[in-house]
């Protein structure tokens, strides 16, 4: 990591997030490898040494200390004068619009307000490395969508260098400088967000922190200007030229819900498939579709912006179209398809 | 055929109003969501269904039938709690069994029926597990379908899905809609997750502090909601202080800062303080042309990618905060940049009016 | 951390240089492990070795010790008797003491918060006092039997020493019930109530089920002080003789022999018994559900409930808190009877009463202090992991054994082993004695509270910066302050009460139970009023420490969740 940086460390539950941001904190040791703080090394440092706050998913707020006593902890820990303590602890509080409340207890306030206390008291350590585990999960969904660009905003003001960690990929890409996908203890791939999300390494990836339609095949044809997959029941896609080329090679295409067009009308893409919608699901600002194609293949469609009615229904004929440039062919995995898209 | 009436249900502790007057009705195979913030009363108003906990005023009618008096055990209401309450010390059998075996139901009744639970659930192979060996989403698929073995119709759902991962809620929420579409039953599902209520809701139900603040399908509360609260609760938006200058017709022109827009409006009085609700998607962005005219002009101020959408915080030069949605355009080239001078588009007609809460905003729209 | 020798030198006060240094030194991963080491080394070194070591020395003089006949079948029946009261009254405990604490926590209101404490009396009354106290109730002609007309319901015997047990082991049950019930998360109940269970029968085949742990702990903890207690038991057992008793007897006849063989039996049987409990009954599989609905239905009707309630506290009533009461009748009536100013001013009897009094309370006070500063280690050990799993079990397992082991037995074999080692005085192997018995009281208080704050909130503490000094003091330590007041009263209270042990290992000294034992038993002459005021001020200071609990305990920390 470099510093200043906001990395989110994206992965589902038993994925090692918690676990690899306790081996940086010093609360547990690796049992191989090695873990550097500006060139030097700390594994043999302890956490009370190492300058990295880490704050649990339920904050860990102290009961038996008011706000202001909590978010002071850090300094005062550190040997810092009280005075100097104080000081930094009511600068920190003013920065998360607290200060109003430092005279209460944490059972006394809300969930996002613990949240914002817990973020405070790290802030105010005088640390330089802050690990936030999952620091948004105990909050309802609609106020996550709110604090969570405050979050990062206080943080890079702070000029800190953090690790945020979470399973919900939208927080992840909206605030994260960087990511890294973890999966099984291992990290799947690690990117800036666009790059992750346009290229994903894997199907899991793909899969994780997309949404993209997974449908399987086997490589038909390789030229130089592309090559055709053959899919299920016969049904041909055209492919931008795979990274292995091998014909007969079967594969999975990834292909990303907002880049399949649907039309009662015929369209003009590299790919235009014939299908049934067979479920529409209304998200809010998008409706997806479910498409059954002839071969059988269901391939689901993003539209945007549509309005009170949805402009299909349910068993109206379509037209589905996407573009070679739009699909991914990844290997079709050795362990299948469903084991490789399981998260436990 | 569970038909549920619920008239004037009001839960008091102390001075505290969990529940106020809370009123609606849901028709037999309806899947509705009640939704809200934390502490909204959505989980102590299902408990008074359920008859976990007794409501001060009002009263419960399934199928016409009052409920009040009537204990837990005999309303015949599957209910799913949060933290799954699975019992730790059965095995997935003996735990989907439970049911039958309190009502004393013969030995083969009860292996047949939990045999078709655990084929519904595909869960055969793990009937001999304990709860503590499963995982999160497959505790709650046991915990279902444990409800389900009892026979009942009627169900309500306490936030089951909320102690699990995004990508687990993100597919299990629809299987729970299919289930309830096979068998025939009619749900009331309890979330705080509005993106979960709008894609598997028949309608939505939005509650805030005791109150039943609106009650419509998802398009409905989406895209022309009656209340300032639900119109920011159910996803983001953008909120502008304005003035009515003129009316005419359903519509009228807002005064904001200086400029004006036109927006849909009914029952606006000139001079009315109110405010314009746009939502993020609605504000087109293009790139700033010369020519001054209606457009609406500013500067990118903050830039993040989403994923299929890219989302762009621009300050116009009147100095107004607006968030836009747009799409990802390609691959790596997002489109606008920070600093970047943009148009903004604004369609009437994807504009609402409020009356400004006389409260004042934050304290309408509070979250908690 | 560089500037740490600057600091300290520039910290304010004295006090705060210490302090510094200290936690300085607690950051240091050897520092600590000596901390725990010292710990470690005194459990095993003081407390569990010489238990063992003269167990150990007693089996080896086995094949030399010779029985006779009747007293081998005396023997046999003693010990036999004690097994059967122990588990019959653990038994009964149970049965009645988990409608008592159902009804402490679900029925929350003010008349069951005085209920709460009152179901601790019996806790904090020393046994011997209690001894007399039932002693006078159930058998004198003053006592319940004037309702009868009998001159004394109950002689000493057999059926005296149960109701004796039943007594002083109920709060046990009640406060881990109370605990457990406390922990539990209804939300079970309430799913096995939606799904069609009564009330009756959501509790029976999911509430209780689950607490089988908490229920199984209770009753070991309920038999382990049956199979203990002596000085009450014997002012209760008039000629009979359970197993302490017998052991008590044939050491004061000399038959060493009797004494020896018999303790050993006694702790044998105690650890396997205990071991059985503890290894076969969670494995019991639960039978397939048999449910009898309409019954069930009717058991949770709301008069029935009303009738188990009553009937609960009818039994708690007569069984338990009269008979711990009853006490303060005779010892007023001593007070009106004009004898306070003697005793007060150490005439006679009360001289030697006095100095009993005084040797109870420093023994106390020592095995307290000693228990705190070696216990607290152990109790951060085992309730935080420190050393690793296996380690971590071990020790778990051996701080139970001052419990399981019967304290006479106990007391039987530390006098083996330091009556071997030399010329150690009696007050010291005393001490030592009461320490080692009262051990396993902190130190379980003490982890169980530990184990109970979110380690969360001390990682984030130390990621903060605390050092492991620091953390203790300023998280931990406020966090468990009750605990540890409660615990230390505990030990204080189980030391003052503690007859059998001491009976073992000293002979010249007395302490004040022991000497009362005496006093009541007739082995020293006393006159009825002196006998009532010295039990009444043995009960009075244990109050004023019950009182102190209770001053503790409302003195909760601000904030506290």
């Amino acid at each position: 990591m470099e510093n200043g940086e906001y990395l989110c460390v994206l992965g589902p539950t038993g994925s090692g997030k918690t676990t690899l941001l306790r081996l940086i904190a010093g609360l547990l040791r690796p049992d191989e490898g090695a873990i550097y703080f500006d060139g030097k090394p700390v594994n043999r440092l302890e956490a009370h040494d190492r300058n990295a706050v880490y704050v649990p998913q339920q904050y860990a707020l102290f009961p038996h200390l008011t706000v202001l006593q909590n978010v002071a902890f850090g300094p005062l820990a550190r040997q810092k004068p009280e005075k100097e303590a104080l000081d930094a602890a009511w600068k920190t509080l003013e920065m998360v619009r607290l200060s109003w409340r430092a005279k209460a207890y944490p059972n006394e306030l809300s969930g996002g307000m613990q949240q914002r206390v817990a973020l405070a008291r790290g802030l105010a350590s005088g640390a330089d490395l802050l690990l936030l585990d999952e620091p948004l999960g105990a909050l309802d969904a609609r106020l996550r969508l709110d604090l969570r660009h405050k979050l990062r905003e206080l943080v890079k003001q702070s000029g800190f260098t953090a690790i945020h960690v979470t399973h919900d990929r939208d927080e992840a890409m909206s605030v994260a400088d960087r990511i890294l996908v973890l999966r099984g203890g291992r990290i799947q791939d690690h990117g800036v967000p666009p790059r992750v999300y346009m290229r994903p390494s894997g199907i899991f990836v793909a899969n994780l922190i997309g949404g993209a339609n997974l449908l399987e095949g086997i490589v038909d044809k390789v030229t130089e200007e592309g090559s055709t997959a053959r899919m299920r029941g016969g049904l041909m896609i055209r492919t931008p030229r795979a990274p292995l080329p091998t014909t007969e090679q079967p594969v999975i295409l990834a292909i990303r819900k907002e880049t399949v067009e649907i039309s009662s009308r015929d369209i003009q893409r590299d790919n235009v498939l014939k299908g049934e919608v067979r479920e529409i699901h209304f998200l809010g600002s998008f409706r997806e579709y479910l498409i059954r194609l002839t071969n059988g293949d269901v391939i689901a469609s993003r539209r945007f912006l549509e309005g009170m009615e949805s402009e299909f229904k349910v068993g109206e004929n379509v037209t589905a179209g996407f573009d070679c440039r739009d699909i991914i062919i990844f290997a079709y995995p050795r362990q299948g398809l469903r084991k490789e898209l399981e998260i436990s | 055929m569970p038909k549920l009436d619920i008239v004037g249900v009001s839960k008091f502790y102390g001075n505290i109003t969990a529940v106020d007057s809370a009123s609606f009705h849901i028709e037999d195979k309806e899947y509705v969501c009640i939704i809200g913030p934390s502490g909204c009363g959505k989980s102590t108003l299902i408990k008074c269904i359920a008859g976990i906990i007794s409501p001060d005023h009002g009263e419960i009618l399934i199928d016409g039938e009052p409920v009040k008096q009537v204990p837990i055990e005999d309303r015949k209401i599957g209910y799913v709690f949060q933290d799954i309450a699975l019992f730790p010390h059965m095995t997935v059998r003996d735990n989907l069994a439970y049911g039958l075996a309190v009502r004393s139901a013969g030995a083969d009744h009860i292996g047949r029926v939990t045999n078709e639970m655990l084929d519904l659930i595909n869960m055969r192979e793990r009937s001999k597990s304990f709860p503590i060996e499963l995982s999160g989403g497959a505790q709650q698929k046991v915990a279902v379908a444990r409800a389900i073995a009892t026979g009942s119709y009627l169900f309500l759902l306490d936030e089951p899905l909320g102690a699990l991962d995004a990508l687990v809620r993100a597919e299990l929420r629809y299987e729970l809609k299919q289930l309830a579409k096979d068998l025939g039953l009619t749900i009331i599902h309890v979330t705080h997750d509005q993106e979960e209520a709008l894609s598997i809701a028949d309608r939505v139900i939005i509650m805030k502090r005791g109150r039943i603040v609106e009650i419509g399908t998802p398009a409905e509360v989406y895209l022309s909601p009656k209340t300032l609260f639900t119109e920011n609760f159910v996803g983001e938006t953008n909120l502008l202080e304005g003035k009515v200058l003129e009316i005419d017709g359903g519509g009228c022109t807002v005064e904001v800062g200086p400029r004006t827009i036109k927006a849909i409006g009914p029952g606006r009085e000139p001079d009315e303080r109110v405010l314009v609700a746009i939502r993020p998607e609605s504000v087109a962005l293009k790139r700033a042309s010369g020519n001054d005219g209606e457009e609406w002009r500013g500067k990118i101020r903050q830039v993040t990618f989403l994923g299929s959408l890219t989302r762009y915080l621009v300050e116009t030069e009147e100095g107004i905060k607006l968030v836009a949605h747009a799409t990802t355009t390609s691959e790596f080239d997002m489109g606008f940049h920070v600093e970047d001078k943009v148009g903004l588009v604004l369609e009437g007609k994807h504009m609402l009016l409020f009356s400004y809460p006389t409260e004042g905003l934050e304290k309408e729209i509070a979250l908690e | 951390m560089q500037g740490t020798r600057h600091q300290i030198a520039n910290a304010p006060t004295p006090i705060h240089r210490v302090l510094l240094f200290l936690e300085r030194s607690s950051a240091r991963a050897d520092v600590r492990k000596i901390v725990y080491s010292a710990a470690l080394v005194f459990f095993l070194l003081i407390v569990i070795t010489p238990a063992i070591a003269g167990i150990v020395v007693q089996l080896l003089t086995l094949p030399t010790l010779t029985l006779s006949h009747d007293v081998f079948e005396r023997m046999q029946n003693a010990v036999g008797w004690s097994f059967i009261i122990g588990l019959t009254v653990s038994s009964l405990d149970v049965l009645a003491g988990i409608p008592l604490a159902w009804l402490i926590v679900r029925r929350r209101g003010h008349l069951t918060t005085i209920l709460d404490s009152l179901a601790d009396i019996p806790f904090v009354i020393p046994t011997v006092a209690l001894g007399f106290s039932i002693l006078e109730f159930w058998g004198s002609p003053t006592g319940i039997s004037q309702i009868f007309g009998a001159s004394g319901l109950f002689s000493p015997g057999t059926l005296l020493i149960m109701l004796l047990h039943f007594a002083f082991s109920f709060p046990v049950i009640v406060r881990v019930m109370v605990g457990e019930f406390l922990n539990y998360r209804e939300t079970y109940e309430v799913a096995a109530r939606t799904l069609g269970a009564s009330a009756f029968t959501a509790v029976r085949t999911v509430t209780l089920p689950i607490l089988r742990p908490g229920v199984l702990a209770g009753f070991l903890l309920a038999l382990a002080r049956s199979l203990s207690e002596t000085g009450a038991t014997i002012v209760v057992a008039g000629t009979f003789e359970s197993g302490t008793v017998f052991i008590k007897n044939a050491r004061d006849a000399g038959l060493s022999a009797a004494v020896v063989i018999a303790s050993l039996i006694l702790i044998a049987v105690s650890l396997v018994v205990f071991a059985a409990i503890k290894i076969i009954a969670p494995r019991f599989r639960v039978a397939p559900l048999k449910v009898w609905p309409n019954l069930e239905r009717k058991l949770s009707n709301r008069n029935v409930v009303g009738v188990r309630n009553a009937g609960s506290l009818l039994v708690f009533l007569v069984f338990v808190l009269l008979p711990c009461l009853f006490i303060a009748f005779p010892a007023v009536e001593a007070v009106l009877a004009g004898i306070l100013g003697e005793a007060l001013a150490g005439i006679g009897p009360w001289d030697r009463f006095w100095s009993s009094m005084f040797l109870s309370y420093v023994v106390a006070l020592l095995a307290t202090f000693v228990n705190i500063v070696f216990g607290l280690p152990i109790a951060i050990m085992i309730a935080r992991n420190r050393f690793g799993g296996r380690t971590t079990r071990i020790v778990d397992t051996l701080v139970d054994l001052p419990i399981i082991v019967p304290s006479l037995a106990l007391g039987v074999s530390l006098s083996f082993f330091w009556g071997n080692m030399g010329a150690l005085p009696e007050f010291w192997v005393l001490v030592l004695a009461h320490t080692t018995i009262t051990y396993s009281y902190f130190v379980r208080a003490m982890a169980a509270s530990i184990q109970g704050i979110a380690l969360e909130l001390e990682e984030a503490a130390r990621t903060l910066g605390a050092t492991p000094l620091r953390v203790f003091r300023k998280i931990t330590l406020p966090l468990t302050k009750y605990s540890l007041l409660s615990g230390a009263i505990l030990v204080f209270t189980r030391s003052i009460d503690e007859t059998g042990a001491t009976s073992a290992v000293s002979r010249a000294l007395k302490t004040a139970p022991v000497l009362l034992v005496d006093w009541i038993r007739g082995t020293v002459q006393v006159t009825p009023e002196e006998r009532a005021l010295g039990v009444g001020f043995l009960v009075l200071t244990s109050f004023l420490a019950l009182v102190a609990l209770r001053l503790v305990a409302l003195r909760k920390p601000k904030g506290r969740s």
